[in-house]
């Protein structure tokens, strides 16, 4: 299936190459770069470009390509999937997935990338086993390590490989035990010039930090679960139990993992937390324009909204701006043409504005369309669809397990059209 | 371990100095004495004895084999290093060896005898770790040893050891396809696996090495298909692609006589939720049709595979997600395939990379059921974050939902997008406009003005577009649009982008009576520039030239023969050609051609208008989710999509012998052979479920009838019994059978002997009935349904032990000695009695037309195997009235033991329940042997509330909590009323008491059948009788309290309907609309 795997950074260097059958020349990534060249922007490059012999299908992760060569028809998703495992992978092990981390952990990245694949086809991508595998890097083991001469690699069968949760690993001991768990939800939203909504959802995920002795069975019930329109599982989650119960039975992973991810429907009224009043405005045949937003709290449920940030990508012609803000600060890229507003938290008595000029290239025709404002905030304490957490059950163990839950509302994909 | 910080350390101590420095120079290939210098102290390292100096070695050449460089004059020291004790090391050389052994076959001979070593190890990890280097090690001459060596594992103690094995199956077939014939041998082998950590790997080495071999799948189908929710991820993704390729081959296309199936639409409808429930009575209404029209009948294993890849719609892989939606897309009815649009919206949140190639797929799927995605159709408005292919892509997927209904706000969206920054973006929205305006005649004019505006814009391009997209639309009805045309030839003066101009110049060309005056004055502009021309434009030119002389060669004959001189002497042979042509045909020759004649008709000859249609039309034909499918090409390896087979290949096939199925799973057979009891259409089939009366199901009925009422009859069927009999001999349905047999026993030992009369009259009457339209001979069945239901009732007082006695002996009187029993009867009696004792019950107090036996919400699951270390316990609700106290819910709890050690005393612990809710617990058992199972009921009192009931399952070693909750629609007890009570009854409690709520009834819910059957499957309400047609009443008393629970849902024109529901508790009213509008519009 996968062929070969190449590690590409921005600056279109290969500095990292894997290959899990013969061996595939750097060269086949040349039409990789013609595709990345056309397209002008590294969010536009195509995922999947075909060449004369090979596939190629490509993932582009946290400034890094992740090009993966194929010989034969495979499902592009299976790819995708596992391209973005392999980085999330990278993640989980170094704190990050950059050039630098993979340079220097590239014998630990090239185990993982070992294990992870067998001939092209996947065979060992749950971290927990991973984990049984490949020891994480951290500073005690490696001094320890040069000490004692041990190793990190591990040396039995990693026993979740064999049974029938091979998310978990055997023989998890912790001196305090902790379930926490938490709801994230995020505001997908539309607004139109109006201020009225043209599209709104609510996206959450309940991600869980499991540190528990022994083999726990929990389960997680929730006061509403009706109003999960649509769901995705861990794996370790007992479907049928959902299906008649509604309620969340699993034996967890070790560690942190995605317990679910939900979607609260469009059909259902979705709150809008905020509200921005704007007016931008460039003249015909002048070198300037006006520049004027304010945002305020709508709808807030009584918790403050927090962590502000206005992001506009101005038009083309913009040379620069010359603002004045209530609160917070702002910035603007004259290269890049974004204006980047951090607002922080709002408070009801004095709404924060941003106005001022804008100065565009003289001669320049106007531009036509006004840019769309980008806006992310947090409010804390809420599940903005009301979800809330009933009850966690812990069976299969004696002791008592210290529990916790938390909710976070976030904007995700909210745009204001102006 | 960081690697760096310690290599750079150990650079001083142990390689000395003048070490030259590779870490940063991926292209030093040049440097050559600096390289071998490098590789010496390698090599130096390599050969001590300490550990520590050769992992730092071995790490030192994994890092530049990482970088690519070239690493294999190293080969000889690293290969010595294989049999290191130190596990790191040793795996770095494996990893080493892999690489370079292709280039380096004699060196790499040497290591092998290590791995053979390892191949016998005790450790299942170094025996499959040896199996795995040893297969990647691609030097030809170690084939045969490779070969034992797979064979070997294949049949290895650990299922480690054999998933290695079938990982090692494409590596031995790629590196000499001579061994084909040995290595399907060991497919088919490790295809009858059990576990399911090999089932992925061995499915995926299938499908490399020998695609083809779809016989071997048949013995494996069902196993496949019940493993699959708990194989891993990679390995779902291509055993559901390999399934869908299977099953096209297998069974018949569920469209195939969509025509017949949509008349019978609400028969299929029926038939299924009640041969679910009913087991008998439906299949022979399916039976009795069968020789008249041959409806399609879906295939049990088709139906199966179905039922069991739907959960996966909800994992957290997208690959998953989407071989699911594939696998639907090419399998599933019709009326089903919708259930996957929701999973497909929900993966537009992930990654671009995803969200590219769904997009790719759902546009393909739009195309062909464009009502699944339209619910979701502000899911695919565009961001202006969006990246450009992304953002072109939803623009396609908007196009294809657009219709009638939703385009004046789908205009209004590509309205905002036109004004984006992004010009490609733009281009592609006029592009889309186009395709809307061809597509819907009502908004094409609103459309064209719209585009007209746009001709004004400033950017070129998006002018030159919209021109473009105006004149394929003009073609359409030239008449109107005499004015469009004029300001199109303003516009020649302005616009510079040839496809534009040659656009207008053809559209005035084509058009010039609409245009006499203006016509021959863009002729004469166009010839004054005509030099400067683009190809394309000159092109049209000419064209524009010809046609105005025919037309009104009075004014433009100079001009005509100025353009077509200049032409003459163009660079470009094309338009001298071009040139050439046109004057011999129009102007009139001494000689007076033929041609010229008619040259009005070359030119001006009614022209078919484009059609504007979406580039993903057709894709389906590759299958969904391919690699072919996203290139729109056929990629190597490649298999093609059979098309579905006329004729379904003998079903027998799949059918495993006996002992293995047994074994396999005692909960599926129980599952199974309690069907027909418990009316549950099992939470995760649907309501289309109905559509398979399966023939399983059919021959039992059959023998069933033919045995009861006496021999006589000569149905069409008889001659296929026995045939029929065997098969289901063969997929362990016995049990079934013989339970049946005990139904029947207890129904004869009815004491009037009316049950068995009236039974033998059902059996006949529909046998006979085959001519008899499908409705009648289900509203038949729906009265008979309650009626049996009370006949089947014996007396209860000695109703456990002669049951069992008697359907012992019934057993071997009424089968046939070939289909012995399989399972103890002992279950059968357990389960018959805990039934019977239902039944009593509904005797003595309901009244039965009332009853609505089919709870929407199958069996569910309460104690999980793993959970209950083997014990599995599963409840449905019965809807029967509890004995002890009308107030509570009674549940049915079926206890299954699939550990292998009898489980003594089950009963309720301490429950603690939240404050109202009482249990009344059912007796205790005492012991359940291994692979036995049992019933019992017990009743809840849920206090009208949909709290969980929590309590203990307390067995003599162990203790469970388990808890129930229970669907709103469980929570009360249908009432017969009169039309007049209702509405007295309603105008009581108006206002706050009152819920309404508006929906869309599908088009598969408009029956009144479907509705009610519906309505009553979502609670447990009785219907009462309504005047008008389009209005259903429903009422119920809630069980506790007894407060009057009235609903009525009034179905209006075109699927519009109004729930209404009236009830004092307005929680439980709430929830009810919510769960009954999800029922009617799912």
């Amino acid at each position: 299936m996968i062929h070969s795997l190449f590690l590409i950074n921005c600056s279109g260097d290969i500095f990292l190459e894997k290959h899990w059958k013969s061996v595939v020349s750097q060269s086949v990534c040349d039409y990789f770069f013609e595709a990345q060249e056309k397209a002008a922007d590294v969010e536009n490059v195509p995922p999947v470009i075909s060449t004369p012999h090979h596939y190629l299908i490509s993932i582009y992760r946290d400034k890094l390509f992740f090009v993966s060569v194929i010989q034969t028809e495979v499902p592009p998703l299976f790819v995708i999937e596992f391209l973005h495992r392999v980085a999330d992978t990278f993640q989980d092990y170094f704190g990050e997935c950059s050039e630098a981390a993979i340079k220097d952990n590239v014998v630990i990245v090239y185990e993982l990338l070992e294990e992870m694949l067998d001939n092209g086809f996947p065979l060992a991508t749950e971290s927990n086993i991973l984990k049984e595998l490949i020891k994480p890097p951290t500073i005690l083991r490696s001094v320890v390590n040069s000490i004692t001469g041990s190793s990190n690699v591990g040396d039995t069968l990693p026993t979740g490989q064999l049974s029938n949760i091979p998310w978990r690993r055997a023989g998890v001991k912790y001196t305090n035990n902790e379930a926490y768990f938490d709801v994230v939800e995020e505001i997908d939203a539309i607004i139109d010039k109006s201020g009225s909504t043209v599209f709104a959802e609510i996206q959450g995920v309940i991600d869980a930090c499991i540190k528990l002795s022994g083999m726990p069975d929990l389960s997680l019930s929730f006061m509403n679960p009706r109003l999960l329109d649509d769901v995705s599982f861990h794996p370790c989650i007992r479907f049928k139990r959902w299906e008649s119960e509604r309620i969340l039975s699993f034996i967890p992973p070790d560690g942190n993992f995605r317990l679910i991810s939900y979607r609260v429907s469009s059909q259902n009224l979705v709150a809008i937390p905020v509200y921005v009043k704007h007016s931008i405005s460039f003249k015909e045949n002048s070198s300037c324009g006006r520049f004027d937003i304010t945002i305020g709290p709508k709808q807030n449920m009584g918790k403050t909204i927090e962590g502000i940030t206005v992001t506009v990508h101005m038009p083309k012609v913009v040379l620069n701006m010359n603002l004045t803000t209530t609160q917070g600060s702002y910035t603007f890229d004259p290269v890049t043409k974004v204006l980047t507003w951090d607002v922080g938290k709002i408070t009801p008595q004095k709404l924060p504005s941003l106005k001022g000029l804008v100065n565009l290239q003289s001669g320049a025709p106007k531009p036509e369309e006004n840019p769309s404002l980008n806006i992310q905030f947090k409010i804390q304490q809420l599940a903005i669809s009301g979800l809330k957490v009933n009850r966690l059950d812990m069976y299969g163990e004696k002791y008592k397990p210290f529990k916790g839950v938390k909710y976070v509302t976030k904007a995700g994909k909210f745009q204001v059209r102006t | 371990m960081s690697a760096a910080p310690a290599y750079s350390e150990d650079k001083g101590g142990s390689a000395g100095p003048g070490e030259p420095e590779y870490g940063h120079d991926p292209a030093s290939g040049g440097i050559f004495s600096s390289d071998y210098k490098r590789h010496d102290d390698l090599k130096e390292m390599l050969d001590t004895n300490k550990d520590s100096l050769k992992l730092e070695a071995m790490k030192r050449i994994v890092a530049m084999i990482a970088r690519g460089k070239n690493a294999s004059d190293l080969f000889p020291a690293v290969v010595k290093n294989v049999a290191c004790k130190n596990i790191e090391v040793k795996k770095l050389v494996y990893v080493y060896l892999v690489r370079y052994a292709e280039e380096q076959q004699d060196l790499a001979l040497l290591s092998i005898s290590t791995f053979q070593r390892g191949l016998k190890d005790p450790n299942q990890l170094i025996r499959a770790s040896a199996l795995r280097v040893l297969s990647s090690i691609r030097v030809p001459i170690i084939v045969p040893i490779m070969m034992l060596a797979i064979k070997e594992a294949a049949s290895d103690m650990s299922p480690y050891v054999r998933k290695t094995a079938a990982h090692a199956i494409p590596k031995l077939y790629s590196l000499d396809s001579d061994q084909k014939d040995q290595l399907i041998e060991v497919i088919e082998k490790l295809l009858a696996d059990k576990t399911t950590l090999v089932a992925g790997s061995v499915v995926m080495a299938f499908e490399e090495v020998c695609p083809e071999r779809i016989d071997l799948i048949h013995k494996n189908y069902r196993k496949l298909c019940n493993l699959l929710i708990d194989v891993e991820e990679w390995g779902q993704v291509v055993i559901i692609s390999m399934l869908t390729r299977y099953a096209r081959t297998q069974f018949l296309s569920p469209t195939q006589n969509e025509s017949l199936l949509e008349e019978n639409a609400e028969k299929a409808f029926y038939g299924s939720e009640e041969d679910e429930a009913k087991g008998a009575g439906s299949e022979e209404t399916a039976a009795a049709a069968l020789p008249a029209r041959k409806p399609y009948i879906m295939d049990p294993d088709h139906r199966l595979l179905l039922r069991n890849t739907k959960p996966l719609l909800q994992s957290r892989s997208a690959a998953v997600v989407m071989a699911v939606a594939q696998l639907y897309f090419h399998l599933a009815p019709k009326a089903e395939v919708g259930v996957i649009a929701k999973a497909l919206v929900r993966l537009l949140r992930s990654h671009s990379e995803v969200q590219y190639v769904v997009l790719q797929n759902v546009a393909t799927m739009s195309i062909k059921r464009r009502g699944m995605f339209e619910p979701y159709l502000k899911s695919f408005y565009i961001r202006s974050t969006d990246p450009t292919q992304i953002k072109i892509l939803k623009l396609e997927v908007l196009t294809n939902l657009a219709n009638e209904t939703n385009i004046p706000t789908v205009l209004r969206e590509f309205q905002t997008y036109i004004r984006s920054m992004d010009k490609d973006f733009v281009a592609a929205t006029i592009q889309a406009i186009g395709r809307c305006a061809t597509n819907i005649g009502r908004v094409r004019d609103t459309c064209l003005n719209g585009l007209v505006q746009l001709l004004s814009n400033r950017d070129e391009l998006v002018v030159a577009e919209s021109v473009v997209v105006i004149k394929k639309l003009l073609q359409m009805q030239p008449a109107q649009h005499g004015e469009i045309i004029k300001h199109l030839a303003k516009l020649t003066d302005n616009i510079q982008v040839p496809m534009a101009r040659a656009s207008i110049l053809w559209l005035i060309g084509e058009y010039c009576e609409h245009v006499p005056r203006i016509a021959p004055d863009v002729l004469r502009k166009m010839a004054k520039s005509f030099t400067a021309e683009e190809d394309i434009v000159k092109l049209q030119v000419i064209n524009l030239a010809a046609k105005l002389y025919l037309t009104n060669s009075k004014q433009t004959k100079l001009l005509t023969q100025y353009v077509l001189s200049l032409a003459k002497y163009d660079q470009n042979y094309d338009i001298r050609d071009r040139a050439r042509f046109t004057r011999q045909l129009i102007v009139p020759s001494e000689q007076g051609g033929a041609l010229s004649r008619h040259a009005k008709k070359l030119f001006l000859a009614p022209k078919p208008a484009p059609v504007l249609e979406s580039s993903f039309k057709d894709r389906d034909h590759f299958q969904l989710g391919s690699l072919s499918h996203l290139l729109n090409a056929k990629a190597t390896g490649y298999q093609e999509l059979p098309d579905w087979p006329e004729e379904a290949p003998d079903p027998s096939v799949r059918n495993v012998e006996v002992p293995e199925w047994t074994k396999c799973s005692n909960r599926e057979k129980r599952k199974e052979k309690e069907k027909p009891f418990y009316s549950d259409s099992e939470g995760e089939s649907g309501p289309t479920e109905s559509a398979d009366s399966d023939p399983e199901s059919e021959s039992e009925s059959d023998s069933k009838s033919s045995s009861e009422s006496g021999s006589g009859e000569s149905s069409s069927e008889s001659d296929n019994e026995d045939q029929d009999e065997d098969e289901e001999k063969g997929r362990g349905s016995e049990s079934e059978q013989s339970e049946e047999d005990g139904k029947r026993k207890t129904k004869k030992k009815v004491p009037e002997g009316k049950g068995e009369a009236s039974s033998s009259d059902e059996d006949s009457d529909s046998s006979s009935s085959t001519s008899e339209s499908e409705m009648t001979s289900e509203s038949e069945e729906e009265q008979l349904e309650p009626a049996s239901w009370r006949r089947k009732t014996p007396p209860s007082s000695k109703r456990a032990p002669a049951t069992k006695e008697i359907s012992l002996l019934d057993l071997e009187d009424f089968t046939p000695p070939s289909v012995q029993p399989v399972s103890p009867p002992a279950i059968v009696s357990t389960s018959l009695a805990a039934d019977l004792e239902g039944l009593t019950l509904t005797d003595s107090t309901l009244v039965p037309s009332l009853l609505s036996p089919v709870s929407r919400v199958g069996r569910q699951e309460l104690l999980h195997r793993v959970a209950g270390e083997g014990l599995v316990v599963d409840y449905t609700f019965s809807r029967q009235p509890f004995s002890g106290d009308p107030h509570m819910v009674s549940v049915h709890i079926h206890f299954s033991n699939s550990s292998d050690t009898p489980i003594k005393g089950l009963h309720v612990g301490t429950p603690k329940l939240p404050a109202g809710i009482s249990i009344q617990e059912f007796p205790e058992i005492e012991s359940l042997a291994p692979g036995e199972s049992a019933t019992a009921v017990m009743g809840i009192n849920f206090c009208d509330s949909t709290q969980a009931a929590n309590f203990q399952l307390c067995t003599q070693t162990r203790q469970f909590y388990v808890s129930i909750q229970p669907p709103v629609g469980e929570l009360m007890a249908p009432v017969f009323m009169s039309e007049n009570e209702f509405k007295k009854e309603q105008g009581k409690l108006m206002g706050m008491n009152e819920i309404t709520e508006k929906l869309m009834l599908p088009d598969t819910c408009r029956s009144d059948h479907v509705v009610v059957q519906k309505v009553t499957a979502t609670a447990n309400l009785g219907r009462v009788p309504c005047g008008t047609s389009d209005e259903y009443r429903f009422a119920g008393r809630t069980l506790t309290s007894g407060s009057l629970v009235l609903l009525t849902l009034d179905a209006r024109q075109a699927g519009a309907a109004q729930l209404t529901v009236n009830s004092e508790k307005m929680v439980i009213g709430t929830m009810l609309v919510k769960d009954v509008i999800q029922a009617l519009t799912q």
